[in-house]
């Protein structure tokens, strides 16, 4: 398997925060990789530094083997292979659900408009929302648009797909249709990098995962030893906290 | 109706016995009456001024307010100029904006003290110190390299370094330095008003453009000044209306060819100050009116998607939808 995501020594602050200390990590062509951790851990933060959405201070990002932390990359060039889904969606609202697929496959990848038009619908239609292309963002419940918004990314064919919390924001029912979504991706052959909360979905989907924990990784491996088993204290308390989270001793 | 599905409270008493008909009465409003019985005499009596009172001349208000040299300024002078300097302002303003809230410190500076500049002086100063410029360009309004006589002197040539030269008066007066100054004055309320229109789209529409790869420029033209559009318009349309009622200050510069001023002149040949004055507020309410039709179409084009469609109705937790 080949490296397709290569982070080494990435150091990152908001002012004082010393929020990532050092992350030494790597992704494989058709890996699809957890990252978990308790809030603050700096696991967002590792995300968006991949696609550069956030600068880091120190350390390297290499993408299919180009350094993007290098002044002289075309970022816009490297980020139009990594599709990006949010928490918050972040779909266009002044655009129909087919506008949010295409504008960007017309603007960035020069297709034609038949051609994205093309794309869009399939993707569209691999989230299971070909009926809803006229819709505007405002019409359509948060489970739906976080679909889009996986159908946008989808459009401009990454080699790499990064999740940030995708199901975070949603109403408990519909929490499950993303995933499902997410889940067929994975079995689809797609790389996929993401942080999430839900510990079922890590378990079954992931071929890895990330504990992260104050600004390092503190543990990773296949998803039935790091969830399964931890072999770190501070990995158990995070576990024992996500997934009993009744039982909780008030600290 | 809707009382009718309702279920019975558990705790409610059961009884055979049924009320008996009620006798149903609208809702009285006595406040409302009053409110309108005042406002129709307030009415009765304008419309009497109006009617009765000799001194509105309504004759001689018609007569003026079709004069052609009346019709030639409505129209070159308050429409023309405040299409124009419209144009020049809204897109003056958006690139202010935009360089504004630039990182680059030279540009927002630029911007910063462009709009200090022309917010400062009041219009009709602006107009009338432009109508005086001509003084500095005697020679005509050249371009080319500053100190050139200075540099070629030292150079040890002659000559000069200038590349196009116009006459100043051109630009600086007539209607041309009318949408000039104009425009530059609204240029730097534009800047404010698109700039707050930018700030208050949500960041997260940036990062998800960039994150699909697109340029600074691509963002802020496709995704960041659409949706900044929703929030520039409504006070765009306020600025225009203003811009239309400035016109009038064109006389600072001079311009004859404006509205106010060739009514006035016929006032004051005539010695009817008041009609005249009607004429004109008769003309910028018609203008003006014709505005805020427009503005409510273009509030409802950049308004899609914001709830302009149908939307789903908030429904309270627990209850089923029958």
């Amino acid at each position: 398997m080949t490296e397709l995501i290569e982070i080494k020594n990435l150091h990152k602050s908001f002012g004082a925060n010393h929020v990532l200390r050092g992350i030494d990590f790597t992704v494989s062509q058709g890996e699809v990789v957890c990252v978990i951790g308790p809030s603050g851990s700096g696991k967002s933060t590792l995300l968006r530094c991949v696609n550069l959405l956030e600068q880091p201070e120190e350390g390297q990002v290499f993408v299919r083997g180009e350094d993007i932390t290098d002044r002289d990359c075309h970022l816009d060039d490297a980020r139009k292979h990594i599709g990006m889904v949010f928490q918050q969606f972040n779909l266009f609202p002044h655009l129909n659900v087919l506008a949010n697929c295409t504008i960007a496959q017309t603007t960035v990848l020069k297709r034609s408009a038949a051609e994205a038009e093309q794309v869009a619908r399939a993707n569209l239609d691999r989230v299971g929302l070909n009926d809803k292309v006229t819709a505007y963002p405002a019409q359509l419940s948060g489970g739906q648009q976080q679909r889009v918004a996986i159908a946008r990314a989808l459009s401009m064919d990454p080699a790499v797909m990064l999740f940030d919390e995708p199901t975070s924001a949603l109403d408990p029912e519909l929490v499950g249709d993303v995933l499902t979504v997410m889940r067929k991706l994975a079995l689809d052959g797609m790389t996929m990098l993401v942080v999430t909360h839900e510990m079922a979905f890590a378990r079954e989907v992931a071929d890895r995962v990330v504990f992260m924990d104050e600004g390092v990784i503190v543990e990773q491996g296949p998803p039935a030893e790091v969830i399964g088993n931890p072999s770190h204290e501070r990995t158990r308390v995070f576990l024992k906290r996500v997934l009993d989270p009744t039982h909780v001793e008030p600290s | 109706m809707a009382g009718s599905t309702e279920p019975t409270p558990a705790q409610a008493p059961v009884t055979t016995d049924r009320p008996g008909l009620i006798k149903a009465v609208p809702v009285r409003h006595p406040g409302r009456w009053v409110g309108i019985a005042v406002v129709v005499v307030l009415a009765a009596m304008f419309i009497h001024l109006l009617v009765t009172n000799k001194a509105f001349e309504w004759h001689f208000v018609f007569e003026a307010m079709n004069q052609k040299p009346v019709i030639n300024g409505f129209l070159k002078g308050t429409l023309l100029v405040t299409a124009l300097a419209m144009i020049v302002g809204v897109s003056g303003g958006v690139l202010f904006a935009v360089m504004r809230l630039s990182p680059n410190p030279v540009l927002s500076g630029v911007a910063w003290l462009f709009t200090w500049f022309f917010r400062s002086v009041p219009r009709l100063v602006l107009l009338t110190t432009m109508g005086a410029l001509g003084i500095l360009f005697q020679k005509g309004l050249s371009f080319g390299v500053p100190f050139d006589w200075k540099i070629m002197d030292w150079l040890g040539l002659s000559g000069d370094l200038r590349f196009a030269t116009v006459n100043a008066n051109t630009v600086f007066s007539g209607l041309v330095g009318g949408v000039i100054g104009l425009g530059l004055s609204e240029a730097a309320y534009m800047a404010e008003i698109a700039r707050a229109g930018i700030l208050s789209v949500d960041p997260g529409q940036t990062e998800a453009a960039q994150a699909l790869g697109m340029s600074r420029g691509k963002v802020m033209r496709r995704v960041v000044l659409p949706q900044a559009m929703r929030v520039i318009v409504p006070p765009t349309g306020n600025e225009t209306i203003a811009m239309l009622k400035d016109t009038s200050l064109l006389i600072g510069l001079p311009v004859i060819t404006e509205l106010f001023y060739q009514l006035q002149s016929i006032g004051s040949q005539y010695y009817k100050t008041f009609p005249i004055m009607v004429a004109a507020t008769l003309y910028y309410l018609a203008a003006t009116s014709v505005l805020m039709v427009g503005q409510y179409f273009l509030e409802r084009r950049f308004g899609r998607g914001f709830g302009g469609g149908p939307r789903r109705a908030p429904k309270p937790a627990g209850v089923e939808t029958i």
